[in-house]
């Protein structure tokens, strides 16, 4: 594509309107004094030039395609008027006109429809270059006519730059909002066929429905319970190993370890967050499992092969780096003044650790967890290769279950039909999740924050 | 005259500056204190009786020793990496350094308060009680109020926080908050009560309101008090002790040494000559 030529072309106007900027500036100043200084106006003058194309870039990344596609479709084959059939006919001219797939006869498409894309993407760029300059050429001389000995160009960079700035933050705003709205909607046509009760307070989850006529499957039940509790099984047994765990190690680092224990075993347990997670499925279903499942045998418990324990068990070792490496450095952010004046007191240091030392850092200890707790209900592979994906509901931690993860993953694994509500499950499973842990944040921000007001 | 006089004792200071009350006891003794931090020194042979229910002042350019000195009479530096103390300080004649003495029952015995006030990330009340519920010294809530009240009443703060001891300690003023680490500090009931500059983070109001407070302490304490300023400790305090390069240079009556120091050092830094 033009775009690095254009880029560049773009970039180079950019440095020599703050260059010819700078230069009238720094001429102005030999006359009077300047409000700004010099560099301002240049970058004052830099901005203007390189914005607008920029914005002209955006435009035609968005558009043109798009309409490129329209002209050729419209003035080619015009295709059996089936849209299925014109947007494979299009992706094949697309991929020859872009050299990924050889011509040959009897494909469906003409030679001329190729030729013409092609044709018309060079006249794209080519008038994209010239858009470009164009208006980076307006911008550069509206800058440069306003270059003046008492023109504040400080404050005119700094307003375009927390423009540029707002813009910045609306972009992951408003990703998060496209996600959130496919969501909610993708899980609207799975509710149009599943009432919203049936999925929201079913306790039956088989979604194997067939999705041709001479597939044999079953009729299909969409209830999330025995999901949601396989997680919050699983992400509870995983927060009973990793809260403790990781607490007690990061009060270990931070309060009593030598600098030196504290420079080796910090980055190692950091070590145990960098290994992929279907390493420690591996562990899970090849070693923990069997484990649990022997001992159970010894003492004559019946336990799967593949328990909710094990998954459990295996997450938490993952997540303890997450809640002691955290914990750590807010533990070591309270300050030694406070702890000088309980141990000045009389206080021992476990009296002090109790009950100064924690509470103060408890806000950041919450976060720690919640982060922790925000991987656990997220992680899929432990889950998967541990636990099972039998949608048992029970409260039995020996029993294989799933979770809402899991189940996403192997709705949408192999063919799909895209309207089938068995892959529209899916969504719905995903918008619950994502309400779920909103809700669990929101509930822990006031938690936080009342502890806060209580201080 | 050469070197320092190396035992200072309240009844030779009683002969020399002739006064007819009775010599004070003493509560605290350093006798050839040497610290280190690391290969550092510190303090060199510092030799200091602290006289019971008197305020002594330690005086003295800035590192000169002398909050390390006060650090080490509740054994606080035992938290610093790489310190190390060596001579004997005695409480009532004890050695604080003998195996037989806790360190958690030598703090309760002999408080401190800081340079910055650092109240706990607490409640009024709370921070108040924290010293008594840690000790046990309550045995109902009752008794716990009243603690409290009382302390903070003697820190002179009880009427103004008295309908908000709910809320948190950070949320006073500065000296309101030193007062709250002084009242903290008295609720233990200590026999010693150490100050670290206790006024160098307040205002002037602030700081005439402490010194009111520790001159009404010291009936029923014996309070050590670290100063940059001179004019403080001369205000406040019964015995001075002049602090330079590690050594206690002199030690006396704190008019004497304001007014008639025997050595050349202690001359120069009170009449504002260095320092």
């Amino acid at each position: 594509m033009g775009f690095s030529l254009i880029g560049t072309v773009l970039a180079i106007m950019a440095v020599l309107g703050f260059l010819i900027g700078n230069q009238r500036a720094r001429g102005l100043a030999r006359a009077g004094r300047l409000h700004s200084l010099p560099r301002y106006h240049g970058v004052f003058v830099a901005l203007w030039t390189a914005l607008p194309g920029l914005l002209m870039i955006i435009l035609f990344a968005v558009f043109s395609t798009g309409m490129i596609n329209s002209m050729v479709m419209e003035n080619g084959q015009g295709g059996a008027g089936d849209p299925h059939m014109l947007a494979v006919e299009l992706n094949k001219i697309q991929l020859i006109a872009e050299g990924r797939m050889p011509f040959q006869e009897g494909m469906g498409v003409s030679w001329d429809s190729v030729e013409r894309m092609k044709n018309l993407h060079r006249n794209a760029d080519i008038l994209a270059l010239f858009c470009v300059i164009a208006v980076g050429v307006v911008g550069f001389l509206y800058a440069l006519r306003r270059i003046r000995t008492d023109f504040r160009a400080r404050q005119e960079v700094e307003r375009i730059v927390r423009v540029l700035l707002v813009v910045a933050s609306s972009v992951s705003i408003f990703i998060t909002l496209g996600i959130v709205l496919s969501l909610i909607f993708e899980a609207l046509r799975f509710f149009a066929v599943v009432p919203v009760s049936d999925f929201i307070f079913g306790l039956q989850w088989s979604p194997q429905t067939a999705i041709r006529a001479d597939q044999v499957g079953g009729s299909g039940s969409f209830g999330a319970i025995p999901l949601f509790a396989g997680t919050l099984m699983i992400t509870g047994i995983s927060i009973l190993v990793a809260a403790p765990v990781g607490l007690f190690c990061a009060i270990y680092l931070s309060e009593f370890a030598s600098p030196n224990v504290r420079g080796w075993v910090k980055p190692a347990l950091e070590i145990l967050a960098g290994i992929p997670t279907v390493v420690y499925g591996l562990f899970a279903a090849l070693i923990v499992a069997p484990a649990i499942s022997d001992f159970g045998g010894q003492i004559g418990l019946d336990i799967a092969s593949e328990s909710a324990l094990a998954a459990g068990l295996v997450m938490g070792i993952m997540i303890i780096p997450f809640v002691s490496s955290l914990s750590d450095d807010v533990i070591n952010a309270v300050p030694q003044a406070i702890r000088d004046g309980s141990l000045a007191m009389g206080a021992t240091e476990a009296e002090t650790i109790r009950q100064v030392v924690l509470p103060a850092a408890l806000p950041g200890i919450v976060g720690a967890l919640l982060l922790a707790i925000s991987r656990a209900v997220g992680e899929t592979m432990i889950v998967v290769m541990a636990a099972g994906l039998a949608a048992n509901l029970t409260a039995n931690p020996l029993q294989a279950m799933t979770t809402v993860t899991v189940q996403i993953v192997t709705l949408l694994v192999g063919d799909q039909e895209f309207d089938s509500p068995k892959t529209l499950a899916a969504f719905a499973l995903g918008l619950t999740l994502f309400f779920v842990t909103l809700i669990l944040n929101i509930v822990a921000l006031g938690v936080v924050k009342r502890y806060h007001e209580k201080q | 005259m050469v070197g320092k006089n190396v035992n200072y004792s309240f009844e030779t200071m009683h002969l020399e500056a002739s006064q007819n009350t009775t010599p004070p006891r003493v509560k605290m003794e350093a006798k050839g204190v040497d610290v280190y931090y690391g290969d550092k020194q510190a303090l060199e042979k510092v030799d200091l009786p602290v006289p019971l229910n008197r305020v002594t002042a330690l005086i003295g350019p800035s590192g000169c020793g002398k909050s390390t000195f006060l650090k080490c009479l509740n054994r606080m530096n035992d938290t610093v990496v790489g310190c190390r103390v060596t001579g004997s300080i005695t409480l009532d004649e004890e050695d604080i350094h003998s195996p037989t003495v806790d360190v958690v029952q030598l703090r309760a015995r002999v408080g401190m308060v800081f340079q910055k006030p650092n109240p706990f990330p607490k409640s009024i009340y709370d921070n108040i009680a924290y010293g008594p519920r840690i000790h046990g010294m309550t045995r109902d809530r009752t008794e716990l109020d009243q603690i409290v009240e009382e302390s903070l009443a003697r820190a002179g703060l009880w009427n103004e926080v008295k309908d908000r001891l709910q809320e948190p300690g950070t949320s006073l003023s500065g000296g309101q908050q030193q007062r709250l680490c002084i009242a903290r500090a008295i609720a233990v009931n200590p026999e010693v009560v150490l100050m670290d500059e206790p006024c160098s983070a307040l205002d002037p109001i602030a700081t005439a309101r402490i010194e009111e407070l520790i001159d009404e302490l010291c009936n029923k304490y014996t309070i050590i008090i670290v100063t940059h300023s001179m004019q403080q400790a001369a205000r406040v305090s019964h015995y001075t002790g002049f602090f330079h390069m590690g050594e206690l240079v002199e030690y006396d009556h704190t008019e004497a040494i304001f007014t008639n120091p025997q050595q050349e050092r202690t001359k120069g830094y009170v009449t504002g000559r260095f320092g």
